[in-house]
């Protein structure tokens, strides 16, 4: 493969598999509102 | 529990509901991930640019598909219904919006199980390559028994044995319901399609000459950029791939819990489709590449997409690799799977709006759907003229269906009903991140100039040269008349009565996304229990 080509492979790879890891962190953390409702309720 | 609540809690244990954002995200990537990722992709990006072409792909990603895709889950889930229900319920004369989706969902279950019956027979078929030395001759000549350009009624028993079993299939998985059926499906068979083809990449890394295809694939050719060809190519490559824009994520929507975050589940789903689009990319190319090298040819020589990829490339490929049995059970499993999860979930569209509009219990609804349309499929499409209609008929329903009545519905919603800011405002009681004016102006500007241009593109090039050089009678036939005769049935269908009681101005009784959970605990029901049931839907409404 040449340099260019492996470049834009990892270019492709890290922004669009690194978009999906973010995304995923990015909700798991946010986190369901009905578990955050329910958190909430027992603390109470 | 207060009335509304209890009433909305009802209502979603009629319809169906997923049990969890898991169970959703999954259904709505299975529906995403179809045969277009595997056999379209990697072609379009060699074709436009190579490397380049990740730039325009993430442009048209950012910019219009997961956009429109936000747009649909927001029609969706703030209106609780089905397409045509849900159009009704923002604006009731927007309603044959929403059923000229569904008669697009129907066309294209009739055809697309065809290509799954294909792909399931090529399953089989790889454990002793029975396409033999040829099998470009075996694909057209042997399994299909294509013919001179004709529709006939020559029944092909090959075809319409694996095409039975699929609709077998699919009326089994859509009587179990939309938990039960449609989610347990997609929990199950989403993890083994991914891995599938993540097995079936190494095992394509590891052929001889895969560095000169993924060379072919990845090398950027900068010029493209300036060519809008290349643009009108990554939009049209992100919107077809998505699932976006012609009911399938409306549907889906309205089945998850009213307090989940769909701005960060659409976030996921849009980069879930774009990253095994990418894996997909990476396989195709890598065994393209070895099939280049063993036949001393070009890496360019030997690409191709669609049927001529799967049923001609690929049985190549498989009888030359160490292996090749494997790779093929692999590649056609990866297709069946990506494609009959698409498949329900065009199918779902179909039933949850009859479902919606008469007082149907499930089965019946099912029956209603699946059986009619698996009988038109099977008359087409298991007969020696099959390929040809399919063609025509994708091609077609594609450009001047989907598109149309997702550029058109897009700029109702946007321009029409001005419903932009309360879509993004339900989005926004539990989405992050929050969605403010930048998204308003992709959705109502940038995302439908890009269809337009696609669209446009599309009309000049049929207009040009008649698609497939096929007879004008069957362009005509089962090309324009089709595409037209979608919306006037659609906006015909609008006109039946909804059945008594229906709720259609504005989102239903009790769901607000902002409301408290105050019922749950009185109830002594946890609140997800009731607000999303996970439970399949009851019967007579």
């Amino acid at each position: 493969m040449s340099a260019s080509a492996i470049v834009m492979m990892v270019v492709a790879m890290l922004i669009i598999w690194g978009g999906l890891a973010l995304a995923v962190t990015s909700l798991v953390r946010h986190g369901a509102v009905e578990q955050r409702a329910e958190n909430v309720r027992r603390d109470l | 529990m207060s009335s509304t609540a209890g009433a909305a809690a009802q209502q979603e244990r009629r319809r169906g509901a997923f049990s969890s954002r898991r169970v959703f995200i999954l259904a709505a990537i299975g529906s995403a991930v179809g045969l277009g990722n595997i056999w379209r992709f990697p072609y379009v990006a060699y074709e436009n640019g190579g490397g380049a072409f990740v730039v325009p792909y993430l442009v048209a990603l950012l910019t219009s598909g997961i956009p429109f895709l936000l747009l649909d889950y927001a029609i969706g889930h703030r209106h609780r219904g089905s397409a045509p229900l849900s159009f009704a319920r923002l604006r009731r004369g927007a309603e044959g919006l929403g059923w000229w989706q569904v008669a697009i969902c129907f066309l294209i279950a009739v055809y697309y199980a065809a290509v799954l019956a294909w792909a399931l027979s090529y399953t089989f078929f790889s454990l002793d390559q029975a396409w033999g030395a040829d099998p470009n001759a075996f694909f057209f000549g042997e399994y299909l028994q294509a013919g001179d350009v004709a529709v006939t009624a020559d029944v092909v028993p090959g075809v319409l044995v694996p095409l039975a079993v699929v609709w077998l299939a699919v009326l089994v998985v859509m009587a179990l319901g939309v938990q039960r059926g449609i989610g347990v499906v997609s929990l199950v068979f989403i993890p083994v399609l991914v891995l599938a083809f993540a097995v079936l990449v190494v095992q394509a890394l590891l052929l001889p000459g895969s560095g000169a295809g993924l060379d072919a694939l990845f090398t950027p050719d900068w010029a493209a950029l300036a060519e809008p060809g290349v643009w009108a190519a990554a939009f049209g490559q992100i919107f077809f791939s998505l699932s976006i824009g012609f009911g399938i994520m409306i549907t889906y929507a309205s089945y998850v819990g009213r307090r989940e975050d769909m701005t960060g589940s659409g976030l996921v789903v849009g980069f879930s489709n774009s990253s095994f689009e990418l894996l997909a990319g990476i396989g195709v190319f890598a065994a393209l590449g070895f099939m280049a090298q063993a036949g001393g040819v070009a890496v360019g020589d030997v690409v191709d997409d669609g049927i001529g990829l799967a049923f001609v490339a690929f049985p190549t490929i498989i009888s030359e690799a160490p292996g090749g049995a494997l790779i093929g059970i692999l590649f056609f499993g990866s297709l069946v799977i990506a494609g009959i999860t698409s498949l329900i979930s065009v199918i779902e569209v179909v039933i949850s709006a009859v479902r919606d509009k008469l007082d149907t219990s499930r089965l019946t609804a099912t029956l209603a759907v699946v059986v009619p349309t698996a009988v038109l499929s099977l008359v087409l499409f298991s007969t020696t003229s099959g390929i040809y209609v399919l063609d025509v008929v994708d091609h077609f329903v594609n450009q001047y269906g989907i598109l149309v009545v997702a550029l058109l519905s897009m700029l109702v919603v946007a321009w029409g009903l001005r419903a932009l800011p309360r879509l993004a405002d339900h989005l926004n009681v539990h989405g992050r991140p929050r969605l403010g004016g930048g998204w308003r102006v992709l959705t109502s500007v940038v995302a439908p100039v890009g269809l337009a241009i696609v669209l446009f593109l599309a009309v000049r090039d049929d207009l040009e040269t008649p698609y497939g050089d096929y007879p004008t009678w069957l362009l005509l036939g089962f090309g324009w008349l089709l595409v037209l005769a979608l919306p006037l049935l659609g906006f015909l269908l609008a006109r039946l009565p909804w059945r008594a009681g229906t709720h259609l101005d504005g989102p239903p009784p009790g769901s607000d996304p902002g409301a408290p959970l105050d019922g749950a605990a009185v109830a002594g029901t946890t609140a997800r229990d009731r607000s999303v049931s996970g439970y399949d839907e009851g019967g007579r409404r």
